[in-house]
């Protein structure tokens, strides 16, 4: 069995993690050296706000990367994956308030301000632990992928499936959302986590601090993706496209649909909080509202705008929306949730494989104008 | 025999002989003998010595005048006084416009404060003068005025009164009136220093709501307040009772906040259950077509300014037609060409919601917009005082009956309906039958969207019109729908009225937030249970 149409153009014979291994190390050291090295009167010098929009962006292909390998892969369509990212973001953000230390408002040396505001008098205990970095990033990744874990595990069991899993997997965001407004939960309520200082004593408003965090944002966007790719292209993941296209078949066939259902959406939840851990010190703050159905639901229009099931094309969908959102929020506010609904509409009605597959289609015409050959047989007509 | 008596005997007698010929003599007479008493006594109101003008403020309370409240309350605010020239008895204005002639009710204009001498009053003629407008009111022929004053007098009377309040409560015909002088005559003697006085009283404020009986329960139950044991003991059982009925209007009360969401929930649903549960079509601008709903009554009550009354009338079927086009046109636009992928189409209608919400931000504005409730509409019905009704949360509990019984009748009962059911089972059946299935699904989901215009107009009544009301209701209207059970109307009614109800029971105990948060976690819990809802099709429809 080759690659699945899908698939798209990954093209044989090219050694897939070099490739993009190169890719991310080229545009690393391309903005870093930019931004760092020429200077700020030069044309080339890139600002560090310009670093840490890419930084953005690169967080947001991971989650698109995330999302895709369960819609595209796993034909589940979740509209709750902002909320991996944000308990991601939490868990990270969590890790950054205990950093302040004695220097936030109030001085306290333990508890953050927003505790002390609340007169609190001692750290809940689900604080605990987070001061230590590594503790932190064990929680980025487990807190998320528990969570899918459980409720995957129910779900999948009892086999709820298609827009009845979507609609619960918004509902599962919506909860946390409103969970998370509210005060007594001690996350920061409204305001979320914010105020920041420093990362591993380092400065987050310095330069470096920022090329140094979208260094690693960029970094674990490939990791990201080549872990997603070695997951579709393993055995385990023919087996995943194939409950994808029919889920009856694959059991009647002797696996356990729900087993890889639930690994991969295990896997998609913690990479997600991944992407959350590295957003938030870019952005500086982590509140409730990354749990907004609407910001997850924009999660899935980046998706279908690169084309669902490419992995590479949920990279480019994200950072050309978010591209299209920073540019347009800017000059025209007004614009940009008209243009955000029509991508909706015209991508599912004129371009339901995206602009990856956009482009493939254009590519196999070109090339049939070229030789003249009569068109494949079975493929699909746009 | 005192003079309400007497007072009530007359007015009796007026009415009562009215029309008889001998009766023509009565009016006359008891008219110009009250006009001579009234007259009489308004000249001692100015009088020197205050001891003369406590007997005139009797005989004006005693004259049965109609005129004599005004002079009395006017009085009381130290707005009677007397011309310097002529020396006539005028009422001054509270702030603008004339004074008033006592006798002749004719307006004096032109006087100011320098050409009259008010009329001096000390505290224990106000004292006097309260009781006596109190009694001039509870004495008087209309229910609802006895019934203002009786509460009034609530927690507000001193010993001085009480026999006035006794003769009132044994004039009382009107029971609601009687029972509320009664609270008050017992608080009033809740105060006696006989001890018996004070049992008696708590026996008989046992049973009453008023917040006030309850504070002086709370009082007489305290050692340090009441010297008498039996008192305090029998103060405590009164209070301890009367707790436990407020709590038990309480719970009521938080029932009907609860059918009163589930009403709403279920005019929201009603139309997802067309959309969703009979075309299979998940439509996330659902809660948009219940905002063009919202807005067209903004809009019907913007030009109809003077109109407020029916307005609401006029705005339903508009909005049934505004959201039921756009339903069409979305349907024939978009869903038509999604037929048999659900996830596109709800990602498609996701954006079109979102384009709905933009387009309202940009005509109307981002704020939100009061929509004005009629006259019919305002207000409550009050059980006690501590339970009442509110009647437009009344009106859309009924109203949204109304709306899910029709949609029932048009179901079963029109041709509409039937092509609808057929198109549903047996597409390609109904198609070869006759029936032009694209037009019925155009139809159907116009009439979906439709409904949801139609919850607008209710909720314009309850929240706040904005751009962002349907986002509000879209997660919880699918709820519904999946909770009851896809396809089935009684499905979505018991499970709008079930999430309104027990969010409503469990909002005093956990808070608004948690308690939304518990029953979306019940939902997703119980989704895992039974993954087709309360009321499960089954049989071939279930397959489809």
């Amino acid at each position: 069995m080759s690659e699945s149409p899908v698939h798209g153009s990954g093209g044989p014979g090219r050694s897939p993690t070099a490739a993009v291994l190169g890719v991310a190390l080229v545009v690393v050291s391309v903005v870093g050296v930019l931004n760092q090295a020429v200077g700020e009167s030069s044309a080339l010098h890139v600002p560090t706000y310009v670093v840490t929009l890419l930084g953005k962006y690169a967080c947001y292909a991971l989650l698109a990367v995330a999302l895709d390998l369960v819609w595209g892969y796993l034909g589940i369509l979740s509209l709750g994956h902002g909320a991996f990212f944000a308990l991601g973001g939490y868990a990270m953000g969590m890790h950054l308030m205990r950093e302040i230390g004695p220097r936030g408002v109030y001085g306290h040396p333990v508890l953050p301000d927003f505790m002390v505001f609340l007169d609190w008098k001692t750290l809940p205990w689900y604080w605990h632990g987070f001061d230590s970095f590594a503790f932190a990033l064990v929680m980025v990744v487990l807190v998320p992928a528990a969570l899918a874990f459980v409720f995957g595990w129910l779900a999948f069991r009892s086999r709820v499936t298609g827009v009845y899993l979507s609609i619960m997997t918004q509902a599962l965001t919506y909860a946390l959302m409103l969970a998370f407004f509210r005060n007594e939960m001690g996350f920061g309520g409204n305001n979320g986590l914010t105020d920041f200082k420093d990362v591993l004593g380092l400065d987050l408003q310095s330069d470096a601090t920022r090329v140094g965090l979208f260094v690693c944002s960029t970094m674990a966007l490939a990791a990201g993706y080549l872990l997603a790719r070695g997951i579709v292209r393993s055995r385990l993941g023919r087996v995943v496209t194939a409950i994808r296209d029919g889920e009856g078949r694959v059991r009647s066939l002797g696996y356990r649909p729900e087993r890889y259902k639930l690994f991969v959406f295990t896997v998609s939840a913690a990479m997600a909080g991944v992407a959350g851990a590295l957003y938030v010190p870019q952005v500086g703050i982590i509140n409730p509202g990354e749990f907004a159905p609407l910001s997850s639901i924009e999660l899935v229009v980046w998706v279908a705008v690169g084309g669902r099931g490419t992995l590479h094309g949920a990279a480019l969908g994200a950072v050309l929306v978010n591209y299209a959102k920073t540019w347009l929020t800017g000059t025209y506010p007004e614009v940009w949730l008209f243009a955000l609904g029509a991508m909706f509409v015209v991508v599912t009605l004129v371009l339901p494989r995206g602009i990856v597959g956009l482009a493939a289609t254009t590519r196999a015409a070109w090339a049939r104008r070229v030789t003249g050959a009569s068109r494949a047989p079975g493929e699909v007509v746009p | 025999m005192n003079h309400i008596i007497r007072h009530r005997h007359r007015r009796w007698l007026v009415r009562g002989l009215l029309g008889c010929v001998l009766a023509l003599v009565g009016p006359i007479l008891g008219a110009t003998e009250t006009r001579a008493d009234f007259e009489a006594a308004l000249a001692g109101l100015d009088a020197r010595d205050f001891a003369d003008k406590l007997r005139a403020i009797a005989e004006v309370a005693r004259s049965g005048d109609p005129r004599s409240e005004t002079v009395l309350a006017a009085m009381l605010d130290g707005r009677l006084a007397v011309t310097r020239a002529g020396g006539r008895l005028v009422v001054l204005p509270a702030e603008h416009g004339d004074a008033v002639d006592v006798r002749s009710g004719a307006p004096v204009p032109g006087l100011g404060a320098r050409q009259t001498s008010r009329v001096r009053i000390n505290n224990r003629l106000r004292g006097v003068l309260r009781d006596a407008i109190a009694s001039l009111r509870l004495a008087s022929p209309d229910r609802v005025v006895r019934l203002d004053a009786a509460r009034a007098l609530v927690g507000g009377v001193d010993a001085s009164s009480l026999g006035t309040l006794r003769d009132a409560l044994e004039a009382e015909g009107d029971a609601e009136v009687r029972g509320v002088l009664e609270v008050a005559l017992a608080m009033a003697e809740a105060r006696s220093d006989d001890v018996d006085t004070r049992l008696a009283a708590v026996r008989a404020m046992a049973g009453s709501l008023r917040p006030e009986v309850r504070g002086l329960l709370r009082e007489m139950g305290d050692e340090e307040r009441e010297s008498d044991p039996r008192v305090r003991s029998a103060a405590r059982d009164a209070l301890d009772a009367i707790e436990a009925e407020v709590a038990l209007y309480g719970h009521l009360s938080s029932l009907y906040f609860g059918v009163s969401l589930g009403s709403v929930l279920l005019l929201a649903a009603v139309g997802l259950a067309i959309t969703f549960g009979v075309m299979g079509v998940i439509n996330m601008a659902h809660g948009e077509m219940v905002m063009l709903g919202a807005y067209t009554t903004y809009v019907v009550q913007t030009l109809l300014p003077d109109a407020l009354e029916i307005s609401l009338l006029v705005a339903l079927p508009l909005a049934f037609l505004v959201a039921g086009l756009v339903g069409v046109l979305m349907e024939r636009g978009i869903i038509r060409h999604l037929y048999g992928r659900p996830l596109e189409t709800l990602l498609a209608t996701f954006g079109v919601s979102l384009v709905l919400q933009q387009t309202v931000r940009t005509v109307f504005s981002p704020l939100n917009r009061s929509v004005s409730t009629p006259q019919w509409m305002s207000g409550a019905l009050e059980i006690n005082p501590v339970l009442a009704f509110t009647y437009n949360r009344l009106y859309i509990i009924a109203f949204s009956i109304m709306v899910l019984l029709a949609l029932v009748v048009l179901l079963r009962r029109t041709r509409f309906g039937l092509e609808m059911r057929a198109v549903t089972q047996n597409r390609a059946m109904a198609s070869a039958m006759g029936i032009r299935t694209s037009r019925v699904d155009a139809m159907t989901f116009g009439l979906g969207c439709g409904i949801a215009g139609l919850a607008g107009v209710a909720l314009s009544q309850l929240t706040n019109v904005g751009p962002n009301m349907g986002q509000a209701y879209i997660v919880d209207s699918f709820m519904v729908v999946v909770f009851g059970g896809v396809g089935n109307l009684l499905g979505t009614f018991v499970g709008a009225m079930t999430l309104g109800i027990v969010s409503k029971l469990l909002e005093p105990a956990t808070g608004t937030v948690l308690a939304k948060i518990l029953v979306l976690v019940s939902i997703i819990v119980f989704i895992q249970r039974r993954p087709r809802g309360l009321f499960a099709l089954s049989g071939r429809a279930a397959e489809a």
